[in-house]
């Protein structure tokens, strides 16, 4: 007997309002929140802005001290948490917590703290000998990122199997298959799972800067980014953070759970190819896919929804409108595909469970979200990319994909569990 | 079940280069934590760790990968290379995309990072290397992994501290089950400049004494916390029938048990570790009573040992098992501590040998360990190695004799 894993529990944060409420509303309304960037100084930068959260943590339920410890992703990680718990309904401490386990995906971990300390210890770069009277006393914690997971496992009083999953910027996906695996072979009845990233600060925004990878409309802070339009030029930084709950579908039956949907194909492939650079022709997007379909026993014309990594680049829209193709065929074309990095931007490592949560949010409503500043389409980009408008649709089965730095291409299918409908 | 067996190992350690070099070390009880050279170390209180000595990137690596790589990727790149060709891997062997690469981390390419913040604030924005954006994260060292070497299958990364290596062979023989004919697997890591070194010194599990034969004494009475080091293992596991596919490929030990937990803050509950190590012993399929020898994780924190010999004996009985931390030499490697154990307790299978702990001379009597304090010659049909990561992360993987 197969276990499967269904999601039970969601929670947001991200740039446009906190929680899941105020996200479908941005979603399906197709505005954007994407702006200048508040957070520090950006005006030395190419590019100079962001998909920022208005976040004040201590209204969100933060301790002073938890403000005071924790990156401001890890903040973001708990809030998410908490939201995808209540919203779980689950008594977490009625379950055997070897029973939960945790899996959190970030792929620039507490990048923000760290360069504050860097900043602080060197000062401003002059010592290369960092002077450590200077730096926080819980700095190895923004060393290493799993301290973000023991924080969620702390919450959720988890005893089970934890990590992070750390893949760049296909970390919010692969977190979550990693959960539905553990699920699937036995070794857990519940995870949280999900990503977080807070990475605005100057060290990341020069990253995406020097590489030019991201948009320099900086007069149009709001229209931004503009995935599969002939007049894109790059992707938007941005933050935020997206937590589940995934439980075995028996375990969520007896309580009579929500289901959102089930996590029911996940795959991952390496492209081998370039650090950062994407190859035109999708095939291991498209393999990924096509791994992620034979796991979840569906066929390509049973693809109701696509949610796109529509990330804003010429490069990235080439490489998955091919992959679309080559796993979908002609059904590719029939099928709705949508981008919300247009309208949240670009959070790295969490954007690929803010992009499930999204979706789990589309079956709810039966509404698929657009993508937005989509005004003029690109000729090599020919498939339905839902532009401007959300649309009214049932949606059973949908696919969600996600490329990232190192070659990373993970796809997802989610299908609506039997008889869950209506 | 498919099984998952070790076919190659690419070992960069600080007493040795290679499985063999490193075997010799080890078995012979071959100390390397020294004091600091790859940075000045006079402003920090602690100035010994274990180096790999001897690593000329550029004499394993072509040109233009040295300015993209931190020390720690280029050591990952090296240790790849040996583990294929230890396995005998050649390209086009194996499918490409029946190849998946798993490894893990704990801080990225931190080296690198400092580099590329001063410029940033020293000198400006236009100086940051264009290499930045992927040379310092996580994810790096399976991008670099699969690009070298053609992989196409699945990737991943795990980051859970010190138990992180662990964690990534038992994904890998995750991804073996669902059909990948070969993983490359394991960690290597390296953080040896000044800002990881602050991060060190802040986490409080640092050792203050700077002797060499002193600092890291994991189960004594003078335990006093660890000593870093940087190195790690990378290794082939593949399906036996894989393996089979290249006559005369030799097996070194199988994957027999995988389990992983996270400890309880309430300090009523038990810590996981022993749990982690029940769950994997019974994944193998096997007792207590087969394990031959234990690879402890060997914090050297007096909490945190006296921990581990209750979880261990509460398995075994007291002095019921071998227990060693050959780690005692190289000081602990973060993300490549758990893979060089597991590479040493295959070892150990493959050459019938437990390597000892060294420096140990006064073990706490109550822990009631069977502490291996010089090598001993003795089969050994199946190990266990532990692991724990900083926050509560446990992990443990049974290795065993392939019949």
């Amino acid at each position: 007997m197969s276990r499967r894993a269904v999601i039970t529990g969601v929670g947001t944060v991200a740039p446009g309002g906190i929680g899941t409420k105020a996200y479908w509303k941005l979603l399906s309304e197709g505005r954007t929140a994407t702006r200048a960037i508040t957070h520090f100084d950006a005006s030395p930068y190419r590019s100079r802005m962001a998909g920022e959260v208005d976040f004040d943590p201590v209204r969100e339920g933060l301790s002073v001290q938890e403000v005071r410890r924790l990156d401001r992703a890890a903040q973001f990680a708990i809030v998410a948490g908490r939201e995808a718990m209540r919203d779980s309904g689950i008594e977490f401490d009625q379950l055997d917590p070897g029973r939960i386990g945790v899996s959190l995906g970030t792929a620039v971990g507490c990048t923000t703290s760290l360069e504050r300390e860097f900043i602080v210890g060197s000062n401003s770069g002059k010592y290369w000998e960092i002077d450590q009277s200077y730096t926080v006393p819980h700095l190895y914690e923004y060393f290493t990122p799993s301290s973000m997971a023991a924080e969620l496992a702390w919450m959720v009083g988890a005893e089970g199997a934890a990590t992070v999953v750390s893949t760049g910027c296909t970390s919010g996906l692969d977190s979550v298959g990693y959960a539905a695996e553990l699920i699937a072979e036995g070794s857990a009845d519940v995870m949280i799972t999900g990503g977080t990233e807070a990475p605005l600060s100057p060290i990341t925004v020069v990253c995406f800067d020097v590489i030019r990878a991201s948009s320099t409309r900086n007069d149009d802070p709001d229209h931004a980014c503009r995935p599969f339009d002939r007049t894109r030029d790059g992707l938007v930084l941005a933050e935020g953070a997206a937590i589940l709950v995934v439980e075995e579908l028996e375990h969520a039956r007896r309580r009579g759970a929500h289901i959102y949907a089930e996590v029911s194909g996940f795959a991952s492939r390496c492209n081998a190819y370039h650090m950062t650079g994407l190859h035109p022709e999708g095939i291991e997007m498209s393999d990924a896919i096509n791994a992620a379909m034979k796991q979840a026993r569906v066929r390509p014309t049973q693809i109701d929804y696509i949610n796109a990594h529509g990330s804003g680049t010429k490069q990235n829209d080439l490489h998955e409108t091919a992959a679309f193709k080559r796993s979908l065929g002609q059904h590719a074309y029939e099928t709705p595909v949508s981008g919300f990095k247009s309208m949240i931007g670009h959070s790295l490592g969490a954007i690929g469970t803010l992009e499930i949560a999204g979706c789990l949010l589309a079956f709810e409503h039966g509404i698929i979200p657009p993508t937005a500043n989509l005004h003029e389409p690109d000729p090599e980009c020919d498939l339905d990319y839902v532009p401007l408008v959300a649309r009214e649709k049932e949606v059973d089965t949908v696919l969600t994909v996600g490329s990232g730095f190192g070659g990373f291409q993970s796809a997802m299918v989610l299908s609506r569990v039997d008889g869950a409908r209506g | 079940m498919t099984r998952a067996v070790v076919t190659g190992i690419g070992i960069a350690s600080p007493n040795g280069l290679g499985p063999t070099a490193y075997w010799r070390a080890a078995l012979h009880g071959e100390a390397a934590i020294k004091p600091i050279t790859r940075f000045d170390s006079s402003g920090y209180w602690a100035k010994i760790a274990g180096e790999v000595p001897g690593f000329e990137a550029g004499r394993h690596l072509q040109g233009r990968l040295l300015p993209q790589t931190d020390h720690m990727t280029r050591l990952t790149l090296v240790g790849t290379d040996w583990a294929l060709r230890s396995a005998g891997v050649r390209p086009n062997d194996i499918p490409d995309n029946d190849m998946a690469v798993i490894t893990a981390a704990t801080a990225g390419g931190y080296e690198f990072g400092q580099r590329e913040l001063q410029k940033l604030w020293l000198q400006g924005p236009e100086y940051v290397s264009a290499y930045q954006s992927f040379a310092w994260f996580y994810a790096v060292n399976t991008g670099q992994i699969s690009i070298r070497h053609g992989t196409r299958g699945p990737g991943a990364v795990v980051v859970s501290e010190q138990a992180g290596g662990l964690d990534s062979i038992g994904h890998a023989r995750r991804h073996l089950r669902k059909g990948i004919k070969l993983a490359l697997t394991g960690g290597m890591d390296s953080s040896l400049c000044p800002w990881a070194w602050v991060a060190h010194q802040a986490s409080g599990s640092v050792s203050r004494s700077n002797d060499p034969k002193r600092a890291y004494l994991p189960f004594d009475q003078d335990a006093g916390g660890y000593v870093p080091g940087e190195g790690g293992a990378i290794m082939v596991l593949e399906t036996p029938e894989s393996a089979a596919e290249r006559p005369g490929t030799r097996v070194y030990g199988e994957i027999a048990g995988y389990a992983a937990t996270f400890d309880s803050r309430m300090p009523s509950r038990e810590p996981g570790l022993r749990r982690a190590a029940e769950l994997a012993i019974a994944d193998a399929e096997l007792d207590a009573s087969d394990i031959d020898v234990v690879f402890a994780d060997a914090a050297g924190d007096p909490v945190l040992d006296r921990a581990e010999a209750r979880a261990i004996s509460a398995i075994f009985g007291p002095y019921g098992v071998p227990v060693t931390a050959p780690k005692t030499m190289t000081g602990r490697l973060f993300a490549g501590g758990g893979s060089l154990d597991v590479a040493t307790a295959v070892l150990s299978i493959y050459w019938s040998a437990i390597p000892p702990t060294v420096n140990v001379r006064n073990p706490v009597p109550e822990y009631e360990l069977d502490l291996v304090l010089e090598a001993r010659h003795v089969p050994v049909r199946a190990a266990l190695v532990l692991a724990r990561g900083r926050g509560g992360f446990n992990s443990a993987i049974v290795v065993r004799e392939y019949r």
